[in-house]
């Protein structure tokens, strides 16, 4: 059956919150418009309305839609193609962001909240700032409309509520309009992770608060209120800057923890498209600072703002127009909307700038020329540096645009982003960081306005001694030898010695104030941890005898990754490593189940034990349990012995992942105060590929006798009669025997099942293969007479697993900054909020 | 002069100095022939070259990985329909050869070309595009 009411009603709250979206822009306007203080009140009270209107439609959509995932019905494109029936609840959540369609939802969802908010808290500033709200609505709604203008034949939006039938084209569908799809294809699995859960959220939260700085912008453009929009707009600003950079560093660990993309940040496209906004956004709060604290830089201030929500705005255009194509490994597919975010990408962009450009004039400047020993001069340079560090990385990941524009115009254009480009990015954004660094270091020290010369340098001698004697212990410690790298870390630590002196004077008066010089700590501390775990970042299972790749080539290579037999112990750099075996992982147990110790079932999540399986010493599974195991995962249980007889084991994980293309690695990190041990599989047997077995050896023995398979000692321990077989109907008068061989290996004893069957007079063999040993066992033939039987034994080569392993030194300092600087975001966001707040009280806006 | 002048040149001198660079440090889509050229001339930068797998009816044909399976080499065809053995330092990646089209980032040695970075696009990446059916 289809389920056509709810989808309908989807629908219906979409086409609602686009045009209560589009009414409540106009009364706003007109509100922010009227000359009289009783036509602006009901304008407004009209654009309240349709606000809150809006709100309860894009809070139905996201109803409509989890209602939609939440029952199974497949009959819906959207649910079938990212939910499936075993899908946890938790993660059925996440099924609304891993479409395009959902996360334009989530993006709505997010603004139509803090529009609320921004309505609850404002008094002058409801109506002009709505009306710039309320526009963005419409131009997001309108992704989702999916609705056809009649006549130009144009499609506008790809709605989340289309049936599977109408978005796409099977056969079945010819015959059997009504078809449903028993099951969803499900979420990638590579997803179903908590972070899966909270970065998105986290990120476009981050998306979403950025409008607010502009909206207040705009605002204050528009009013002539050119000085007021800073005050309300600058607790947002700090808001935004905080969740969108904890977004961004979810994203980082994410990508290092799980999806395996070698570190934490590789400078690709979709990274970069986020990371520049934050830039200009970072240097717009510096800018709005000074202007608060000495009316300088305004005009710089509402460039930044601008600057930083047409620069997500553009992001969104390179992630989800499908411009990126060769360049990214994890961009959006095209929806056909290139032309509507262009559109959207465009007015925002041209509106504002025109604005910006008629008020220009008329915008305040301070006639005073910042002294080159004030505070405002120094924090001033440090949003220019910020700036130039977002626009470095913003022209190479613009190349595909480049080649777009150039092709519009008849051109050719082959131009590719740089080959390396972790070293390309690396080798200029570390000597902006180093700007930052020392710019922020000193900065801090301008207290208030100006300073004397000898007032300043005898105030820095202090930190810039500890820098030194510290830097040069770090160094001879550590043995950093790379010029570039000591210059790094003597600005990471001179910031992190410089604020660190400012924390404490500022705690003794006033600890209101300190989120400044936490947050740079912070900032410190990620740059420190940043130098040592990129730049000291090793591969130790290198092999460094050096070969020759071929014999046309004289080029001579390295190996960076380690093949390990199983249980055949093999060094590499300071440890010994041993590959155990396969493992599985129970859905309701936290250990993990050897692959051997398990029979397969006709349901691939369903396993059943072949003996009772401990852990630590208990009994987790009893023989013959059924276990719930997440099919996809296999995990790869690696033993390291240090140099120091010290053991632990890693179990770096592999994942047959068809809407990925094949297998996906993720891995295993040992964690340590001084550095992690990170350690993938690169290579691993295809469990989707035919193995190619030797020629069957026969064996004709007794019970209870020895014999040897592939230089193991086995024995047939028992032969029963079974009454059932998994998979096959047995009649009354068929036979079934199932044999218990048990094979001693090199670590453990493995047990063997081959099955001998009788059905309807014909003779079934059922092998049973010990993948440890490579070893597949059948169950040939049974002589009642002799009492002995016959085994046949194949085998192939033995397991094994190809791995990398590298140590990331200090990895941990990078995630204690993130969160020092989170802590500091908090803390200014509380001051800027209580200024905003008693001005407001007083009714000065 | 004043002070906001001098950083405003600076500013401009910067920027446009970071446009040079990146025009510079771009690498570019090239075939084998133009690839091969720049290695004879000296130039060693590692350039972006697209093509396919080499088949024979249909079936994928040259790809050889090394005996101790950490290292493989290929052969692949560009948009000129040129053929060109390719050595990568890594296993093979699982999904390689069910790849559509290979973009191999890296440069010749002698008559080699060594890819340092393999970018793969596959047929069913992200999205389904028919139904089985299952009742």
């Amino acid at each position: 059956m289809i389920h056509e009411f709810i989808g309908g009603l989807g629908h219906l709250f979409v086409v609602v919150a686009f045009i209560s979206a589009l009414y409540s822009a106009f009364c706003f306007f007109r509100a922010a418009q009227a000359k009289e203080l009783s036509e602006e009140r009901s304008w407004k009270v009209n654009g309240r309305v349709a606000f809150y209107l809006h709100t309860i439609a894009v809070v139905g959509i996201v109803f409509s839609l989890f209602y939609i995932i939440y029952n199974h019905y497949f009959e819906y494109h959207y649910a079938w193609s990212h939910s499936s029936r075993r899908l946890p609840a938790h993660y059925m959540i996440s099924c609304f962001w891993e479409g395009q369609e959902g996360s334009f939802l989530l993006w709505l969802f997010w603004h139509a909240l803090l529009g609320v908010i921004v309505i609850l808290t404002n008094k002058y500033w409801e109506a002009p700032v709505m009306t710039v709200f309320s526009l963005v609505q419409v131009f997001l709604a309108s992704m989702i409309l999916g609705v056809v203008i009649p006549g130009l034949n144009i499609k506008l939006g790809s709605s989340p509520f289309i049936l599977l039938r109408d978005a796409i084209d099977a056969p079945i569908f010819k015959e059997q309009p009504d078809f449903v799809p028993k099951d969803g294809t499900g979420l990638n699995p590579l997803l179903q992770n908590y972070w899966m859960v909270i970065h998105p959220p986290t990120l476009f939260l981050g998306f979403a608060t950025t409008v607010i700085p502009f909206a207040f912008c705009i605002a204050g453009l528009w009013k002539r209120r050119y000085r007021e929009w800073v005050r309300p707009a600058l607790p947002w600003a700090l808001f935004s800057g905080a969740i969108l950079g904890l977004g961004i560093l979810m994203g980082g660990y994410w990508a290092y923890e799980t999806l395996n993309f070698g570190g934490y940040w590789n400078w690709d496209p979709v990274e970069n498209a986020v990371y520049v906004p934050w830039l200009f956004l970072i240097a717009a709060i510096h800018t709005m600072i000074t202007f608060k604290n000495s009316d300088t830089a305004l005009k710089a201030s509402v460039v930044l703002v601008i600057t930083t929500f047409v620069l997500i705005l553009y992001s969104t255009f390179l992630t989800r127009s499908g411009i990126l194509g060769n360049s990214s490994v994890h961009s959006f597919t095209d929806l056909g909307l290139s032309g509507q975010l262009l559109i959207y990408l465009l007015f925002f962009t041209i509106g504002s700038v025109v604005l910006a450009v008629i008020r220009w004039k008329e915008m305040p400047t301070s006639e005073k020329e910042a002294s080159t020993y004030s505070r405002e001069f120094w924090i001033f340079i440090g949003a220019l540096v910020l700036c130039l560090m977002g626009f470095q990385v913003l022209i190479p990941t613009s190349i595909p645009v480049w080649n777009s524009i150039v092709e519009l115009f008849g051109g050719v254009s082959n131009l590719a982003p740089p080959a390396d480009q972790i070293l390309f990015y690396s080798k200029f954004q570390l000597w902006f960081a180093v700007g930052v660094a020392l710019l922020s270091g000193t900065g801090q020290f301008f207290w208030w306005k100006n300073m004397k010369k000898e007032e300043l340098w005898s105030s820095l001698t202090v930190p810039v001694i500890i820098t030194l004697v510290l830097t040069t212990i770090i160094v001879v410690v550590k043995n950093v030898a790379d010029p570039s790298y000591i210059i790094l870390l003597l600005g990471g630590v001179y910031t992190v010695v410089a604020n660190t002196k400012i924390l404490i004077n500022v705690l003794k008066k006033n600890p209101k104030l300190s989120g400044g010089a936490v947050t740079h700590i912070g900032i410190g501390l990620m740059l420190i941890g940043v130098m040592f775990s990129a730049g000291y970042s090793k591969v130790v299972s290198l092999n460094t005898t050096g070969m020759l790749i071929s014999k046309e080539s004289s080029t001579e290579f390295n190996n960076e990754n380690l093949l390990l037999f199983i249980n055949e112990p093999k060094e590499m750099a300071d440890y010994s490593l041993k590959y155990k075996g396969e493992r599985l992982e129970p859905i309701n147990a936290s250990d993990y189940i050897s692959r051997n110790d398990i029979r397969k079932t006709s349901e691939p999540h369903m396993v059943i034990a072949k003996r009772d399986i401990e852990a630590e010493g208990e009994v987790i599974f009893q023989k013959n349990d059924t276990i719930e195991i997440a099919p996809e995962n296999t995990y790869y249980e690696i033993e390291y012995t240090d140099n120091r007889g010290k053991k632990f084991t890693l179990y770096p994980r592999a994942q047959v992942n068809e809407s990925m293309g094949g297998l996906l690695a993720s891995p295993d990190i040992k964690r340590g105060l001084a550095k992690d041990l990170y350690t993938h599989v690169s290579s691993i047997r295809d469990p989707n590929n035919d193995v190619e077995w030797s020629d069957m050896e026969e064996f004709e023995i007794s019970p209870k006798e020895t014999f040897f398979v592939n230089d193991y000692v086995a024995k047939v321990d028992k032969l029963e009669r079974i009454p059932e077989v998994e998979g096959v109907e047995l009649e009354k008068e068929d036979v079934a025997v199932k044999a218990t061989i048990i094979v001693q290996g090199e670590e453990s004893e493995y047990i063997a099942q081959p099955i001998f069957l009788i059905k309807n007079g014909m003779v079934g063999r059922i092998a049973d293969e010990i993948s440890d040993l490579g070893l597949k066992l059948t169950l040939l033939n049974i002589y009642p007479e002799k009492n002995s039987f016959a085994i046949g034994a194949n085998t192939r080569q033995k397991d094994w697993v190809v791995l990398k392993a590298m140590e990331k030194p200090f990895i941990n300092v990078l995630w204690f900054g993130t969160l020092l600087l989170m802590v500091g975001f908090g803390i200014a966001i509380k001051r800027r909020y209580s200024e905003f707040r008693k001005m407001r009280e007083k009714g000065m806006e | 002069m004043k002070t906001s002048h001098i950083i405003g040149i600076i500013i401009i001198a910067a920027a446009i100095g970071i446009i040079i660079t990146t025009a510079g440090d771009a690498s570019s889509y090239v075939t084998f022939d133009t690839a091969q050229e720049m290695a004879l001339n000296g130039n060693e930068n590692s350039i972006h070259v697209v093509g396919e797998l080499k088949k024979k009816n249909g079936e994928i044909v040259g790809i050889r990985p090394s005996v101790d399976k950490l290292s493989f080499s290929f052969v692949m065809v560009d948009d000129n329909k040129k053929e060109q053995k390719v050595f990568y330092n890594e296993p093979m990646p699982a999904d390689f050869q069910r790849s559509e089209k290979v973009v191999v980032i890296g440069s010749y040695k002698d008559d080699l070309f060594v890819a340092e970075k393999i970018l793969m696009k596959c047929p069913s990446k992200y999205q389904e595009n028919t139904v089985k059916a299952e009742m």
